[in-house]
């Protein structure tokens, strides 16, 4: 059972084949397994899963079940579970014990689905490797020496290693697409403002978005539909209704415009990556698209302005990490003072705590218009690009990473040049646009990634392109050997 | 811009994070590195382009001034680390 995709697992379901109680003992024994040389889950929810799945059962006995009754899911350990630890992958919140759901989990259980458990991560999601967890570095199933990327590392190492079907994800920078793409899964980022983020623990706000990372396209726009909404509750949710993302998964893609931006395709792209890029667009060649080559002029100036505006998000956000009303608080402290500077400085590790740093200085007085108004402006121009590649061509499509997993370890101590392997997936979070990773092919035996990336709302597009792909390819149905 | 070790315990201090002394000067070379990075903004000139702060240049709705949320004091106070007759604790903040 544990090969099958969600699709096939609902077909199974709703013929009998096998009760979602099966199902989740099944996988629940498969964690049991190999999550311990893994390490993608915090928290494996067994009790709640059996009763979730018990209930999933009895809602299908009773004719009520949806195509996503009873199928598992995890959850990314950022979306608050109620009565569940929620540890956002730092110790500020190792205690920390949700009193709501994030709308996510809400829709989700409200499909019937079950929560297998709250998956590691980059600690408040800020990292590419997840080697900034509190709770240790994932490691990817593909390769046990490689990093499963970030910041959605676990999500993707648990789906990758057929822990789980399916799993959530959130994506600031890239950490839905970079993951997906490093672990061999389709995962997407929607348009800013689909998904709510109402009870999904906030890093920068204008960019943090949530997705679903799963084996295939179809699997994502089953999830997709069911997490997707207008949300009162987040005041940048947008009211707008959401497709049926599954009846738009087999449209031909004849007179399909598919763009090339020139400066995703130089330096810094690893070779072999390149290769399997290509590859993939000459599919999209035989499946009836048309391609041109484009320029986004500014990309180069993407990173520079992320690793302003995402800071400065994050160092206003994590300022409710005060050691008073929940989360982490020193042993005796002396006087106020103390309480706040001690509880944040034991409770987050060195790279949030870089990133307040330096989100605090470029909001700070005298420095505020040379970086952050800059950084806003730079984003425009970011944007106008984007709107104007989106005049000649329906999507972009370009490598999501420039190179495969890297080596655990390998950039850890040297932030900057982490932060560079974001290079193609952050100027899709500064435009708000949807973008997609989907597996086109292997260096060794380390998965390539393909990005796609739509105009605001055009999630169905890319979901149509990246299906009609994986019906002439198999790429998607590769499992990590060690996990078959 | 490059920062020094007195600018770091200045920015340590407005962020309320207490640093130790010997991580000092590996902040200051990371902070200052991330900054030459985010200093390659510095070379295109951005007069009169306006800044985007949300990325579908939608403004924040606002609601009705109604109250919509349901008191739950004592659900939300049970996470608390230190809480006594429905108010978190602290130090004594005025002898």
């Amino acid at each position: 059972m544990h090969d099958k995709t969600i699709a096939q697992l609902s077909a199974g379901l709703a013929a009998g084949e096998f009760s979602s109680e099966e199902l989740t003992r099944s996988l629940l024994e498969r964690i049991e397994q190999f999550n311990p040389g893994l390490n993608a889950f915090i928290t494996v929810t067994d009790d709640v899963a059996l009763s979730q799945a018990r209930a999933a059962d009895e809602r299908r006995r009773q004719g009520q079940a949806g195509p996503l009754t009873g199928v598992p899911i995890a959850q990314k350990d950022i979306f608050c579970t109620d009565g569940v630890r929620t540890s956002c992958g730092s110790r500020m919140l190792d205690r920390f014990i949700a009193p709501y759901n994030a709308t996510v989990v809400e829709k989700l259980n409200a499909a019937g689905m079950v929560m297998l458990g709250k998956t590691n991560m980059d600690e408040f999601a800020m990292g590419s490797s997840n080697e900034n967890s509190f709770y240790g570095p994932v490691r990817n199933p593909w390769d046990l020496d490689a990093v499963p990327g970030g910041s959605s590392g676990g999500s993707a190492a648990a789906v990758a290693a057929r822990l789980t079907p399916a799993a959530t994800g959130t994506d600031t920078g890239g950490s839905i697409r970079q993951p997906a793409a490093l672990c061999g899964l389709t995962g997407i980022k929607p348009t800013y403002g689909r998904v709510s983020r109402w009870g999904m623990i906030a890093y920068a706000s204008s960019l943090d978005q949530g997705g679903p990372l799963a084996r295939s396209a179809e699997d994502c726009a089953l999830l997709l539909g069911a997490m997707a909404g207008f949300d009162p509750r987040d005041s940048t949710s947008v009211d707008r209704p959401v497709p049926d993302y599954v009846a738009a998964l087999d449209r031909p893609l004849t007179g399909l415009k598919i763009g090339l931006p020139k400066e995703y395709f130089g330096e810094g792209l690893d070779g072999a990556v390149a290769r399997a890029v290509a590859a993939a667009i000459a599919e999209y060649r035989k499946l009836g698209a048309t391609v041109l080559d484009i320029s986004l002029p500014n990309t180069h100036l993407a990173i520079p302005a992320y690793y302003v505006i995402a800071p400065a998000e994050c160092s206003s956000n994590l300022a409710r990490f005060d050691g008073v009303r929940y989360g982490h608080r020193c042993d005796q402290p002396k006087d106020l003072l103390d309480l706040y500077t001690r509880s944040r400085a034991e409770g987050f590790g060195p790279e949030v705590t870089r990133r307040i740093l330096v989100g605090t200085f470029a909001l700070s007085a005298g420095y505020y218009d040379a970086y952050y108004l800059k950084a806003q402006q730079i984003r425009r121009l970011i944007s106008n690009d984007f709107q104007q590649a989106f005049a000649q061509v329906d999507l972009i499509a370009g490598p999501t990473s420039p190179t495969v997993a890297f080596n655990l370890g390998e950039k850890v101590d040297d932030p900057i040049t982490m932060y560079l392997s974001d290079i193609y997936t952050i100027a899709v979070n500064l435009a708000g646009l949807p973008g997609l990773s989907l597996p086109v092919g292997f260096v060794g035996q380390r998965p390539v990634g393909l990005q796609l990336i739509g105009h605001h709302f055009a999630e169905e597009c890319l979901l149509n392109a990246a299906h009609r792909y994986q019906q002439i390819t198999d790429w998607h149905t590769r499992t990590p050997p060690a996990f078959a | 811009m490059s920062l020094g070790p007195a600018e770091v315990a200045k920015i340590a201090h407005l962020a309320r994070l207490a640093i130790r002394e010997q991580d000092v000067p590996a902040y200051a070379r990371n902070l200052s590195a991330i900054l030459e990075l985010v200093e390659q903004m510095n070379a295109v000139d951005t007069s009169g382009i306006i800044p985007l702060a949300n990325p579908l240049d939608m403004a924040q709705r606002l609601r009705a001034d109604d109250v919509i949320e349901a008191d739950q004091r004592a659900h939300f106070q049970a996470i608390a680390p230190r809480v006594e007759a429905g108010l978190y604790l602290v130090p004594k903040v005025i002898e």
